[in-house]
């Protein structure tokens, strides 16, 4: 390929009718490009299709190697051209489209004379840094079409039905013997007061008889590796002590075993033996052994008429090789012991809301009779305590855990229907979903006493407690006695689900919920390629969103693994493998957590790996570098936007490509005034920039540089645009030892909504810039020495 | 710990439920309806000269407290209507008031004794004022 100076490079410039060409001179500009490249041509429209078909015409004929189009922002018509010019057998790696109406005409309209040469300028930046390009292609790769779902519950459920339904092979794993999840464990569901049992079992019966789904249940994931697309992943068999295949369910074993243990499906409230089937309507309709509890008095392998218990089972590991991921792990209640107050486990007479779930099941620990379980009394009387915990920034959790409002008018009315009195202790009723407000009056209707105020203490009282708090309706402090109590814990992540995070590499929120990749826009997704979530594991919600985000997940995936996954050629890579001495500073940058050492080299995930460039800088040895980003490209860049300029004052703004570049874009859009000393260099992200990169802009002719960053979280390359600022920090002291004063440097961010401050922001550090006078051309020459 | 504002913890008793009952059969309301929005108070014009909110003595009266009779609310309340059409939960307050008016005048409760008027007022006064004057007490 052409290199350098040989190259055929062709240079459009649009009058866009007026927009650009009343305040750009053109003609002028054009004719100061003529000679410098191979052709130049001004264009009225140059988005129209005569034009575009003008352009492929030209790179045909002209025989041009490489486009520039100095015309509006790319954000327009970028991929217009870029088809154009694939079309003429151009690969797009080798156009460059410089803005000259957004970021130039349209905000220099005053400035006729700074408009012409910063589009000028701005046309050589992109000729230097097209001499640099090569062509680049995206790459694809095959994806694994079977996804991992991990969690059982209604979550895990509903999102391997969907994904088995479009096709796709699911492996479901589920940690305990039966899947169902919390939900088969409710004798009713709010608001429309189903039996969670009637409308959950038919569901489960579908995954087992589903030819798609892949049922693994008493397992773990025990180890994660490979890349989004291409998942390895080993999967723990607990020993069960049962062959799944051979079990016919008849309970023989169960009949005859003698060891009794507390009962988890009934929350600890009734026994099961040692080998047991958790409910029912388990699916698998299997059973169990308990290896924990069992005593191997082979009682149950004797009986057995199917000779399918194995008693030294010693469990084994399964390996699967799947595309995606669908964490769906649930939840578990926050130990209330916590909270002494409430007497949890030292008063029979309260307990949690899971165990009032049990108490009203007809199939349930007490028949459905509401006694005080730990001595069978009747209970007449019941108190909701809410929010046990939940809003609470000093001993509970700040968060509200969104159901527990509901769950306690369900059991209410459950309650109510009995005859038992009721009250609730509430700070806020929070109903906002379907239906729910008119559920909260129909619990009303139903006569339950709201107090508004917190419980403050539960205390003895003979065989019942005295609840303590406050009316704050009327400002009188309550106490009064009742049989039952039931805490409403917050619901919170379980520390297995907090260890299978860490090993997907997905982090999790201040919550400790998983992290969605945009809570508002994509909440089923986690930071990570191919690893998607849903229901509770992304924070506190009813089985209705928790379904609506199972299907969401599924669609994900599916979407994820219907075709080839497209590697665009934007990717970081280990330019100087000689230079790289495993130091690992780069593996510590990366947002993705895509950089491995491997045999003493950096070892960059191409699919893992998003483009924001952090790392590059990171590496002490300069062994790092970009594709269609190199440092050679952004210093040709650098250059050639500043050499030749004869602008009095110069700054360059590196911009943040998507959100910042779009806030001056609408800058533009709405004719605010900035000087036109400003010229906007797009980068993915800012922690691209290197100490070099400023030290060649000061070398050759910049006054002041600006770095445009995106918000923290709203950025598209999440940790990179955070490092940014710590980098452009140092990046201040360190010019000061090359005797650039540190007010060269400006660092902001820019909200898209707040692109109205930017002519302010502009305008100041032109006026500081000013101020402090071009740089003395003997620390310009200094660094020019110091760069080589 | 403060027992609050009346001296006295407030407590949960078979008496309350009974209140609550006859309130609820005399006026028709559904008491427990009433979630304290507050919005019969706000839109009332009389609370000037009440000694609790309307909002407050419904509160009273869901919790079966007998307090509800002891401040001079629904005496003041002049049946306009206003918290009826204000309420969100269709409750209408002014029937509560009638109710707790005729709990109070069946109690043969009077707001006044004759002994404390001077034989010149005795005299002075229409007799009917002073026997609804006894019974209802608006001033």
């Amino acid at each position: 390929m052409l290199m350098g100076e040989n190259l055929r490079i062709g240079v459009w410039v649009c009058e866009c009718g007026g927009n650009i060409g009343d305040v750009v001179d053109v003609p002028s500009v054009a004719k100061s490009l003529r000679g410098e490249v191979a052709y130049v041509r001004e264009e009225l429209y140059l988005c129209s299709s005569p034009s575009v078909e003008n352009i492929k015409d030209m790179v045909d004929k002209r025989n041009l190697d490489r486009v520039i189009l100095a015309c509006c922002t790319p954000n327009m018509h970028w991929e217009t051209f870029k088809e154009g010019l694939e079309e003429a057998g151009l690969n797009p790696a080798l156009l460059e489209i410089v803005n000259i109406r957004e970021q130039c005409s349209w905000v220099h309209k005053d400035d006729h004379e700074g408009a012409t040469r910063k589009a000028l300028d701005l046309i050589r930046g992109a000729i230097s840094r097209v001499k640099e390009s090569v062509s680049l292609e995206s790459k694809s790769m095959d994806v694994v079409r079977e996804v991992l779902v991990i969690g059982g519950g209604v979550a895990g459920i509903t999102t391997s039905l969907r994904m088995a339904e479009s096709g796709l092979k699911v492996h479901l794993v589920e940690k305990n013997a039966s899947i169902g999840g919390h939900m088969i464990q409710f004798p009713k569901v709010f608001p429309t007061m189903d039996c969670s049992q009637c409308i959950l079992t038919p569901k489960m019966a579908q995954v087992s008889r589903n030819r798609n789904i892949d049922l693994i249940t008493y397992a773990e994931v025990a180890e994660v590796t490979g890349v989004p697309g291409d998942f390895k992943v080993k999967v723990r068999l607990k020993r069960r002590g049962v062959n799944v295949e051979d079990c016919i369910s008849c309970g023989a074993c169960a009949r005859v075993c003698p060891v009794e243990v507390p009962d988890e499906f009934n929350e600890g409230l009734s026994t099961r033996k040692a080998v047991y089937m958790p409910f029912p309507q388990a699916v698998p309709s299997v059973y169990t052994i308990d290896f924990d509890a069992c005593t191997k008095c082979l009682k149950c392998s004797a009986i057995c008429p199917r000779k399918c218990i194995d008693p030294f089972d010693q469990g084994s590991e399964l390996e699967l090789n799947v595309g995606a991921i669908v964490m769906a792990t649930g939840f578990e209640l926050y130990d209330i012991g916590s909270l002494a107050n409430y007497g949890y486990g030292k008063y029979p007479n309260v307990v949690t809301s899971l165990e009032m779930e049990r108490i009203l099941d007809v199939n349930g620990p007490t028949g459905s009779m509401v006694v005080v379980p730990a001595t069978g009394r009747e209970a007449k009387s019941v108190t909701f305590v809410l929010c046990a915990g939940s809003r609470d920034t000093e001993v509970g959790k700040v968060y509200c855990s969104r159901v527990c409002c509901l769950y306690a008018l369900k059991q209410t009315q459950l309650l109510r229907d009995r005859g038992i009195d009721v009250w609730i202790h509430y700070i806020d009723i929070r109903a906002p979903g379907r239906r729910y407000e008119e559920f909260y009056r129909t619990t009303q209707e139903k006569g339950a006493m709201f107090v508004k105020g917190k419980v403050t203490e539960i205390v003895p009282h003979g065989e019942q407690v005295l609840i303590r708090g406050e009316d704050m309706m009327i400002d009188r402090m309550v106490e009064y006695p009742v049989d039952l109590v039931v805490l409403c814990p917050p619901i919170v992540t379980s520390e297995e689900t907090l260890k299978l995070a860490e090993m997907l590499k997905v982090p999790v929120d201040e919550d400790q919920f998983i992290l969605e990749r945009h809570p508002k826009l994509d909440p089923m997704a986690t930071k990570r390629d191919g690893i998607f979530a849903a229901g509770v594991v992304v924070g506190p919600k009813d089985i209705q969103s928790t379904t609506a985000e199972a299907e969401g997940a599924a669609m994900k995936a599916v979407n994820f693994l219907s075709g080839d996954r497209v590697i665009e050629p934007n990717k970081a890579y280990l330019s100087n493998p000689e230079l790289c001495d495993a130091c690992g500073d780069c593996v510590e940058a990366c947002p993705e957590s895509a950089i491995t050492v491997e045999s003493g080299k950096a070892l960059i995930n191409e699919i893992m790996c998003t483009g924001c460039g952090a790392c590059i800088p990171a590496c002490p040895h300069n062994a790092l570098d970009q594709q269609g980003l190199t440092d050679a490209q952004l210093i040709a860049q650098i250059k050639g936007t500043l050499e030749a300029s004869e602008s009095e004052i110069k700054i360059l703004a590196f911009t943040e490509r998507q959100v910042a570049y779009t806030a001056i874009d609408l800058a533009g859009l709405a004719r605010l005034s900035y000087p036109s000393s400003i010229r906007i260099i797009p980068l993915p992200s800012l922690a691209r920039l290197k100490l070099d990169h400023l030290l060649t802009a000061f070398a050759h002719g910049a006054d002041g540089i600006m770095f445009l960053e995106a918000p923290e979280h709203e950025g598209p390359y999440g940790k990179a645009h955070i490092l940014s600022e710590e980098r452009a920090n140092d990046y201040k002291w360190e010019l000061e030892d090359h005797d650039v004063d540190s007010v060269r440097i400006w660092f902001s961010r820019v909200y898209v909504p707040d692109w109205r401050k930017l002519e302010r922001v502009f305008n100041t550090f032109h006026n500081m810039i000013e101020d402090e006078g071009p740089l003395e051309d003997e620390v310009r020459e200094e660094l020019k020495e110091k760069l080589g | 710990m403060s027992p609050g504002k009346s001296g006295q913890y407030l407590t949960f008793g078979p008496e309350n439920a009974s209140f609550k009952a006859k309130i609820e059969e005399l006026s028709g309301e559904n008491i427990d309806l009433c979630m304290q929005c507050g919005g019969c108070s706000s839109g009332c014009p009389l609370t000037e000269e009440m000694e609790f909110l309307p909002s407050t003595v419904i509160r009273y009266v869901q919790l079966g407290m007998e307090e509800a009779l002891d401040s001079n609310t629904p005496w003041v309340c002049i049946t306009c209507f206003n918290c009826e059409v204000r309420c969100p939960r269709g409750i209408d307050v002014a029937n509560v008031m009638e109710a707790l008016r005729q709990v109070a005048l069946r109690a043969k409760y009077d707001r006044f004794s004759l002994d404390e008027l001077t034989s010149e007022e005795l005299m002075e006064l229409p007799q009917i004022a002073i026997i609804s004057n006894q019974r209802k007490l608006t001033g």
